[in-house]
């Protein structure tokens, strides 16, 4: 049986690693989990990314999550930011889509141009 | 929505727009009462009296992206399907109660759902929150923490992404154990 005192202990522990995870993070996913990227299946796009990222044992990858962006005819919407390149984002992205994404573009270091959704 | 786990994960958006720091949900399923209930309470920035009576009017949303807000509206207009109600209480810096009641045997009450997915998905998506999730049948009850998920990874020394699986695994095997008629 852990007292409370472990339990904060652990919290604050978790929530260290958390901050250096964050900070080492080469990409940070952001997946639109408004209503309309809800409807159109942002969950199982998030599923599939997490999924991908343990498969593939990607450490240096955060996902969050985000309300909507605007463009709801483009859910599920996905973008990547990376430190000193442009955020990309991708619509459209089916949990497959997001898959190859995965592949492409946290791998391989390639935009996967077909999906590749202009803000402005 | 397909499935109720989807509004939850939707109104679970709203308060973590609203900049909450804690989100507890609870799902009561009494059959002895007829009755399916979700409450989300969040420690968010909380509505003014106005607003929190508007929401449930599709064209009131606190968004600047679009001028139309659909997430409540259609959590209301689903539990009003099936003989329910949505209701509402929000204290400006406080938070937000939504409590969403459906008559529980229903035909017009949509499934739970994948709610596992929706919980964990919501605690890697939003690592600052604290969620707590407590499910009750006639059955028997249980709860998840993301704290014992952050503490896991923390004791175990291993990605967060590696206990996405088994958190997953252990709501359904609960929520199976609360469900059996023993």
């Amino acid at each position: 049986m852990k007292t409370l005192a472990d339990l904060r202990a652990i919290k604050e522990k978790a929530k260290a690693e958390m901050a250096t995870r964050e900070k080492n993070a080469r990409f940070r996913i952001t997946v639109a989990m408004g209503t309309c990227g809800i409807a159109a299946g942002a969950r199982d796009t998030m599923s599939a990314i997490i999924d991908e990222l343990n498969k593939r044992n990607i450490q240096d990858a955060i996902v969050t999550q985000t309300g909507c962006l605007g463009y709801c005819d483009q859910e599920p919407l996905i973008q990547i930011a990376q430190a000193d390149k442009q955020t990309i984002s991708y619509g459209k992205v089916s949990p497959e889509v997001a898959r190859k994404i995965i592949a492409e573009h946290i791998v391989n270091g390639k935009v996967v141009a077909d999906y590749v959704f202009n803000l402005s | 929505m397909r499935e109720l786990s989807l509004n939850i994960l939707d109104i679970v958006t709203n308060s973590i727009e609203a900049q909450a720091t804690r989100v507890i949900l609870a799902i009561e399923e009494l059959s002895s009462d007829n009755i399916f209930r979700i409450r989300i309470r969040d420690n968010g920035r909380g509505m003014s009296e106005e607003m929190t009576r508007k929401v449930l009017d599709p064209f009131v949303t606190s968004r600047t992206t679009r001028s139309v807000g659909m997430g409540l509206p259609m959590l209301n207009q689903q539990a009003m399907m099936s003989g329910g109600s949505v209701t509402i209480k929000s204290t400006l810096g406080v938070g937000t109660l939504v409590t969403a009641e459906f008559k529980n045997n229903n035909l017009n009450r949509a499934p739970l759902g994948n709610i596992a997915d929706t919980v964990v998905n919501l605690v890697i998506g939003s690592l600052d929150v604290h969620f707590y999730y407590i499910h009750k049948t006639n059955q028997g009850r249980f709860c998840f923490d993301s704290y014992w998920m952050l503490g896991r990874a923390a004791e175990q020394d291993c990605s967060l992404y590696d206990l996405v699986v088994p958190a997953k695994e252990t709501i359904r095997k609960n929520l199976l154990s609360i469900h059996s008629r023993g």
